[in-house]
């Protein structure tokens, strides 16, 4: 016999291998979008630290002259990004799952132990439940940042019927540039999401496809509770486990 | 350090056995449900195209205007500006329709259903009340610009000269069956051309504007008259306008015709 704990609810898992294909094409139809008007930059004085994007990054890619391809997929796809993100936040609310993700007033301390001992400055991590509080931050922050994407979209696509949505978001012009810096912020996002997964391990990994990790004894990368409980006999139902005894 | 509120993960015991059915069972249908991204894309990508863009995304296109023209209202007006704000030099962007000189004898047509087309003369359209409009003018590229136009209402337009009906009578909104679905544009020397739902063609602050910054407008910006809808992109602004008329189908539309939304509604 193995403990398992069931980390990721069969809902959320669904909420997040959904948003993956979908955010990529919108990030990817945003770029074909952003390439007919592409003016940002981030200069520090007269020096341009980064130009977005440089026209080798388009040819590179394949970007250019494809403004119409572009709206098309955004357009159609932004409907799936939109209720992808309803669902998935109205299920943690509902399903109490949002106690896990929302930072608490321990959070950002935590963030820095995790950060400290992520960057080797700290032998050990502070102990958490499901996520720690790097995570929640970041978790958080990034359902934030997709509200932010739909409301400033929104701003975008539709200035005389959202003027109100516009005028919130400092106009149409500061809209498309929030909306942009937010697609930067998920780029940068992705990164650390893939290196810290890998990071972590396969069995980390897994649970999003299975919603289980399997407790290893004395782990001490993975501190979850101070020992394995004997037996889950609080449980309201006596099997609520996915895995059914009658499999093995 | 347990937080709050934060409730313990459930846990539970189970046979290796079991665990290892249930990882392979779990990543068979994660494996088989990848395949549904790509199944979407090769059937968008081998779908025959529409106007310039694929069937699937056209008809979804199509369906966000039928939500855009049901749910929104056509009385929101596009915010305006003072005059001091609009550019001194406003952005030219587009030459289609402007390639050949215009004709000399320029008339503004308008085609009438059992009728002669009405020709008009600029003096014709000047008589008309003058309106002016300080807005965002906005391009399907992303760039917009603050512009300064003045010219008379489309809607007034069609009313004093009896125009976009059926019956040949002013368009009245106690009668909209009476009134055709779409107002069609094109240059002199249909090199380009627009089609415009008549909700919006009806708004107040759609103009067909003669002026620009108090002047005459250039022929660069669609002399000797153009379309000015602010609450649409700029390539539904046709410039130099040759002939409207009027249809309860789509008229063509250049940029439709290469893959744009047909719509294209702010």
């Amino acid at each position: 016999m193995k403990r398992i704990v069931h980390k990721h609810p069969l809902a959320i898992r669904w909420f997040h291998w959904i948003n993956f294909p979908v955010l990529f094409v919108m990030i990817w139809s945003g770029l074909l979008i952003y390439w007919a008007y592409d003016p940002y930059k981030i200069v520090l004085g007269d020096w341009t630290l980064i130009s977005f994007f440089p026209d080798g990054f388009y040819k590179a890619l394949g970007l250019s002259r494809r403004l119409a391809e572009g709206m098309a997929w955004h357009f159609v796809f932004m409907w799936l990004f939109l209720l992808n993100g309803l669902l998935y936040v109205g299920y943690t609310i509902v399903s109490g799952e949002w106690r896990h993700l929302v930072p608490n007033r321990h959070s950002f301390r935590e963030a820095i132990q995790v950060t400290a001992y992520d960057l080797g400055l700290r032998k050990t991590q502070p102990p958490f439940i499901k996520y720690n509080g790097a995570q929640k931050i970041a978790y958080f922050s990034i359902m934030i940042m997709g509200a932010g994407s739909v409301l400033t979209g929104y701003a975008i696509y539709k200035p005389t019927q959202f003027y109100w949505l516009t005028a919130l978001s400092g106009g149409y012009e500061m809209a498309r540039l929030i909306h942009f810096a937010l697609t930067v912020g998920y780029v940068l996002f992705f990164v650390v999401h893939i290196a810290q997964v890998i990071r972590a391990g396969w069995g980390n990994f897994q649970s999003m496809v299975t919603g289980f990790d399997v407790l290893k004894a004395n782990d001490p990368a993975q501190p979850l509770r101070p020992a394995p409980e004997p037996q889950p006999t609080n449980d309201p139902t006596p099997d609520p486990a996915p895995i059914r005894p009658a499999l093995s | 350090m347990k937080t709050s509120n934060e409730p313990n993960l459930p846990e539970s015991d189970a046979p290796e056995s079991a665990i290892r059915r249930r990882t392979l069972r779990s990543f068979g249908l994660f494996a088989l449900a990848a395949t549904v991204p790509f199944g979407v894309y090769s059937w968008i990508k081998n779908s025959p195209k529409v106007f310039g863009i694929k069937k699937p995304l056209r008809r979804v296109l199509d369906a966000n205007e039928q939500i855009a023209r049901t749910y929104f209202s056509n009385t929101h007006l596009v915010k305006t500006y003072p005059r001091e704000e609009a550019a001194k030099r406003p952005r030219v962007n587009g030459f289609d329709g402007l390639r050949t000189s215009l004709p000399a004898d320029w008339k503004l047509q308008i085609d009438r259903p059992n009728q002669e087309p009405l020709l008009l003369t600029m003096d014709d359209v000047r008589a008309l009340p003058k309106q002016e409009l300080i807005y965002d003018f906005k391009c399907v590229e992303g760039w917009s610009q603050i512009q300064h136009w003045g010219g008379v209402r489309l809607s007034d337009f069609l009313e004093r000269y009896k125009l976009g009906t059926k019956s040949g009578n002013a368009p009245a909104p106690d009668r909209p069956t009476d009134l055709y679905s779409f107002v069609g544009m094109e240059t002199p020397d249909k090199g380009y051309y627009v089609g415009i739902d008549m909700e919006s063609a009806l708004h107040p602050q759609t103009l067909l504007a003669y002026e620009l910054n108090g002047q005459p407008i250039n022929n660069q910006h669609g002399a000797p008259i153009r379309l000015i809808i602010p609450h649409k992109y700029g390539v539904k602004n046709l410039k130099r306008i040759g002939r409207i008329f009027f249809s309860d189908t789509r008229p063509r539309d250049f940029w439709a015709e290469r893959g744009y939304d047909y719509y294209l509604g702010l």
